[in-house]
């Protein structure tokens, strides 16, 4: 993107940057120090999904487009990921990179085919694109059908490293989640995420000052996929397990209500909303269904009475960008 | 008989099952055009309002002793009812805002309804009998059509046409249309526009829940009935675009049989072809075959 010289005007560094290098620093402490009290496996899951809901709200909060399919690129890789450690044997740090690429290549794909509509049309066809993954993922000899990729190896980190301890696996998916985290901060904060936010606003006008809209929006989706991918990948070794849920329409709608819960165009939102809704269904997986009433619930509550998120009205009471 | 290599029992079955596929497609995208068309949100709660219908004819059955046609006529109305409850409390406070929430709002809705029926009817399908007067086939010479699936393909064929008629060449459909071009100015005749969304609202879910009693003694009657159709039908939607109410019944059908006929030349793509015809279109005409790009 050589053309990217959009003006960087005072916004580009607001104001609230040093307060939200405290915070992001605070949760770096808090996630290093929490698998003293909480069960680190569930932690891990709550960053996995983090950064995939981060990723998910790098497109909605920041160039506001809808996207109902993003399960297809956190269970591609999810996928391809547990496929290249189990079959090929390859490292995680590999295994895992091949995932991440194979979700930006899904992107490119399914970005170029629904930047073409707006608005609803775009949250459709990201969704209609999804469902035709997991029919794929269904059908497809290497993904295991109903059974999924099971008992994954975590393998050795670049060959040195094993994975298999708990500790080990803890710091690096902390690792991964931080830097995904401070990746989607620095393009929100660059001239790039400017000239996004400028075509949330106003697209007609950002198309008269010269930008080439689906450009910008085509490598947005591409990133986003792409972060989401590497949430999928990650998840897939943590978790030994690639299954048909990661690619299933219920896993993209999760996702949204994370990041709708957690406030929506808001930096740490999605990761208050994977935790909140995380730690939900680990205590309500005993009730089955009741997971999918509650979830309703919450989405109508939120759409109808608490539309910022918790972080959004946090912000708003602190008068703080967060 | 052999068609292509393909015995004709074969093809024409599934041109059959295409074209009833294609009818509930065609129900089922008409009224979420009409729906959008008005309050310009995308009713994700269609598939669960589908199921509502199913399982109401199911219950009209077993509870009451009412029989399908008698559900065919009242469940629509309880079905459409409940739609008008849902728009008033929650959708109407919503018109103020992107239209990207109503999608969420009726998302959260679907998950609700489908989540309470699968938690009391597990995710096992309920039998529901065929009426009476439409058991059996007739021979057409060169296949069996059995009657209740000419009976579906007739009557949606003519709820679709009966719906076509009321918006396209009536005084009622003319105020419809002139109030999704520019609302304020229809108000400004006096007509009483919100009254008159609701009823849109309204008569969209009864649209779905007739669908569903149709689809009852077809497909068995359960939770998920709605949840996988509805994202294919959003697919039709897409392919046809939704400025048209004409070309939501052909693009429904249309993709019905060309459904059909993927399973009997190359079964492997049957679920996906409607995704791919999509993928397709996007290229080739961004605003689908029968829309108007805005």
């Amino acid at each position: 993107m050589s053309e990217v010289t959009g003006p960087a005007p005072a916004s580009a560094r607001p104001d609230g940057s040093r307060e939200q290098m405290m915070v992001f620093l605070a949760m770096a402490a808090l996630f290093a120090v929490a698998p003293a009290v909480v069960y680190p496996v569930f932690l891990m899951k709550v960053m996995c999904f983090a950064l995939f809901a981060c990723a998910f709200n790098l497109l909605i909060g920041y160039v506001g487009l809808l996207s109902f399919g993003h399960a297809m690129f956190f269970g591609m890789a999810s996928y391809v990921t547990a496929f290249a450690a189990k079959r090929w044997g390859v490292t995680p740090e590999i295994a895992i990179l091949l995932g991440t690429a194979a979700a930006a290549a899904l992107g490119m794909v399914a970005g170029a085919l629904a930047i073409r509509r707006q608005g609803i049309y775009f949250a459709m066809i990201t969704l209609a694109l999804a469902q035709m993954v997991y029919f794929f993922s269904l059908q497809a000899p290497f993904t295991g059908g109903e059974d999924g990729i099971q008992a994954v190896p975590r393998g050795k980190l670049l060959g040195l490293i094993d994975l298999s301890s708990v500790t080990a696996t803890y710091v690096f998916v902390l690792v991964i989640f931080l830097a995904g985290f401070a990746l989607i901060y620095r393009i929100v904060h660059s001239p790039f995420g400017q000239v996004l936010k400028a075509i949330r606003e106003n697209e007609p006008r950002a198309i008269s000052l010269g930008y080439d809209v689906d450009r910008y929006k085509l490598l947005a989706f591409v990133l986003s996929a792409t972060l989401a991918g590497l949430a999928g990948g990650t998840k897939a070794l943590v978790f030994q397990l690639a299954s048909l849920t990661d690619v299933h329409w219920s896993m993209s709608g999760e996702v949204v209500l994370m990041t709708l819960i957690g406030g929506l165009g808001t930096i740490f939102g999605p990761v208050v909303g994977a935790t909140i809704i995380i730690t939900m269904e680990n205590y309500l997986a005993q009730l089955g269904a009741w997971v999918s009433v509650v979830q309703g619930v919450i989405f109508v509550v939120c759409v109808l009475a608490f539309r910022r998120g918790v972080v959004g009205e946090l912000a708003r009471v602190l008068q703080r960008p967060l | 008989m052999e068609i292509f290599g393909i015995p004709s029992q074969a093809l024409f079955g599934q041109l059959l099952i295409g074209l009833i596929n294609g009818s509930f497609y065609a129900l089922l995208s008409l009224g979420l055009a009409i729906i959008f068309g008005l309050l310009n949100i995308i009713n994700f709660a269609h598939g669960a309002q589908y199921m509502l219908g199913a399982f109401s004819a199911y219950f009209l059955l077993n509870k009451l002793g009412l029989g399908y046609w008698w559900s065919l006529a009242l469940v629509p109305i309880m079905v459409g009812a409940l739609g008008v409850v849902i728009e008033r409390l929650m959708i109407a406070r919503l018109y103020q805002l992107d239209h990207l929430y109503g999608l969420l709002l009726t998302f959260g809705l679907a998950l609700i309804i489908q989540g309470l029926f699968r938690n009391e009817f597990g995710s096992s399908g309920l039998p529901f009998p065929i009426p009476a007067e439409l058991t059996g086939s007739r021979n057409l010479g060169f296949m069996f059509l059995p009657n209740y699936r000419a009976w579906v393909i007739g009557a949606s064929l003519a709820v679709c046409c009966a719906t076509w008629f009321v918006i396209e060449r009536t005084k009622l459909g003319a105020y419809l249309r002139a109030a999704t071009e520019n609302p304020p100015l229809v108000q400004a005749f006096g007509v009483n526009v919100p009254r008159m969304i609701t009823l849109t609202y309204g008569f969209g879910v009864a649209l779905a829940a007739l669908a569903g009693v149709m689809a009852a003694p077809i497909y068995q009657v359960s939770p998920q009935m709605g949840s996988d159709l509805i994202i294919v039908v959003f697919a039709v939607v897409v392919i046809g675009g939704m400025g048209s109410i004409f070309g939501s019944i052909v693009t429904g059908f249309g993709l019905g049989v060309i459904e059909g006929l993927t399973k009997v030349f190359y079964p492997e793509a049957s679920n996906t072809v409607i995704f791919i015809v999509m993928a397709i279109v996007l290229l080739v005409r961004p605003a689908g075959l029968f829309g108007t790009q805005k």
